[in-house]
């Protein structure tokens, strides 16, 4: 009981800004390696418009077959919201990240409330995987992994 | 002339695409979502057994068009035409919906000149007053009085038969053949209010497998209640069934697809009725053909 009561004090003093998702992407033991495109997006539990909150693709690929090309390969995440998006956009796309944990902060602007948060992956010459989460704003905490395109997908406070 | 050949390709089309034939013709995109900017698709075009798998003949690409969200025509580009399947190239420069497809319009049919009956499309012949003179085969006079069984005459539009013809029994005859694509966001999807039409209401660009679709069939732009839908999906090499099966529509005209699998489905619908457009003809064929992709979840 006390503990509880101590985790949500936390959780209040935190501001909102400070919450964060970290994603792992796994290291892959694959003839032909490219960097995949990952993108995360939030859905209110109970229906609502998608809010992407990051695209990784790549963003320095030019030419006839710029990176954006390769965008709709995160079809889920290209349906629910990326094909409405302008790219580049601020503070939301940025570069394909290597292999490793990566920290990425939820919007301080996510007003409480209940969330599904999906982070979808896709490879060039590799598969694409789809995790999704309960996510609830203040944010307590929560885990996910993938089994392939994705690792453990952590939410926290800070 | 050129009239003459489109319309006679139109009546062959819409014959290789009714479902009492075996052969089926489709349009198969190399995708129906697209990003970046200014993406290209290519498509696939041929008459088969089984779909998508080009072993029979190539669809002729005369009356194959494109049209950008904004409606305008666009031509189709780097078209060839191989032994089974023609190909041909879309620049979607435009974000949105495209269109892209056939149209087709004739009349096929019967009637009498002289108690010997002629045929109206199909096969190009001499129309009867030029070929009595010249008494060829295929001639008035060469065929006239000769028992029943004998080869049919043709004519090919409804201006070339004459005054004194009998017995007309004409049918109006059209088809679609048309796929969407999408790239960026998709732009709504406008029906012409002519014929056998598809109107999405779950739009091409949104078919995911485990979530049902809904599309209205429209006819002249009133719905098509009760109209038999047959589903098909590609790849039946990888399978043991067809895996074919009905949907038909409900008093709105609308038709609820539960998609059994993701891949390229091809979607057919006929209807005939009593309604012609063309003047002298008694009753109507319509045929509608689409190819939609389905996104696994």
């Amino acid at each position: 009981m006390k503990k509880t009561s101590l985790l949500i004090a936390g959780l209040a003093a935190a501001p909102a800004s400070a919450a964060s998702i970290s994603i792992t992407i796994p290291r892959l033991n694959v003839a032909e390696y490219h960097r995949p495109y990952v993108a995360a997006w939030v859905e209110p539990a109970g229906g609502g418009a998608a809010r992407t909150l990051f695209v990784w693709y790549d963003v320095d690929l030019r030419g006839a077959e710029p990176g954006t090309k390769w965008l709709s390969d995160l079809r889920t995440w290209w349906r629910k919201g990326g094909r409405s998006l302008k790219l580049p956009a601020d503070g939301v796309s940025g570069a394909t990240r290597a292999p490793g944990t990566h920290k990425v902060t939820l919007p301080a602007d996510l007003k409480p409330g209940q969330y599904t948060l999906y982070v979808e992956a896709a490879r060039e010459t590799g598969g694409r995987e789809i995790v999704s989460m309960p996510l609830t704003v203040p944010v307590a905490g929560g885990s996910a992994s993938g089994k392939a395109e994705l690792g453990a997908i952590t939410l926290s406070a800070r | 002339m050129r009239m003459k050949t489109s319309l006679l390709i139109a009546a062959s089309l819409v014959a290789a695409s009714m479902p009492a034939q075996a052969h089926r013709q489709w349009l198969l995109p190399s995708g129906t979502i697209f990003s970046g900017q200014d993406p290209w698709v290519s498509v696939d075009a041929a008459v088969s057994n089984d779909l998508f798998y080009a072993d029979h003949v190539a669809m002729q690409l005369t009356n194959v068009k494109a049209w950008n969200p904004q409606g305008e025509e666009v031509a189709i580009q780097n078209a060839s035409t191989g032994r089974y399947r023609s190909v041909f190239d879309v620049k979607l420069d435009k974000p949105g919906t495209w269109r892209i497809g056939t149209s087709q319009s004739g009349v096929m049919g019967t009637f009498k000149v002289d108690g010997v009956e002629w045929r109206l499309g199909g096969r190009r012949g001499p129309p009867p007053g030029a070929a009595q003179g010249q008494g060829g085969p295929a001639g008035g006079n060469a065929m006239a009085g000769r028992p029943g069984g004998q080869a049919p005459r043709f004519v090919a539009t409804v201006d070339e038969i004459p005054a004194n013809a009998t017995d007309l029994k004409l049918t109006e005859t059209s088809g679609r053949n048309e796929i969407f694509v999408t790239s960026g966001a998709p732009t709504e999807i406008k029906a012409s209010g002519k014929g056998l039409e598809l109107v999405p209401i779950t739009h091409p660009a949104e078919l995911v497998q485990g979530e049902t679709a809904r599309f209205r069939f429209t006819v002249d732009g009133q719905p098509a209640a009760g109209l038999k839908v047959t589903v098909v999906p590609g790849g039946k090499r990888y399978r043991d069934a067809e895996g074919v099966f009905e949907v038909t529509t409900g008093a709105d005209g609308v038709a609820a697809i539960d998609w059994t699998m993701p891949g390229m489905f091809w979607l057919n619908a006929t209807l005939s009725d009593d309604k012609p457009s063309v003047p002298r003809a008694t009753a109507r064929r319509m045929s509608y053909t689409t190819t939609v992709e389905v996104m696994a979840p």
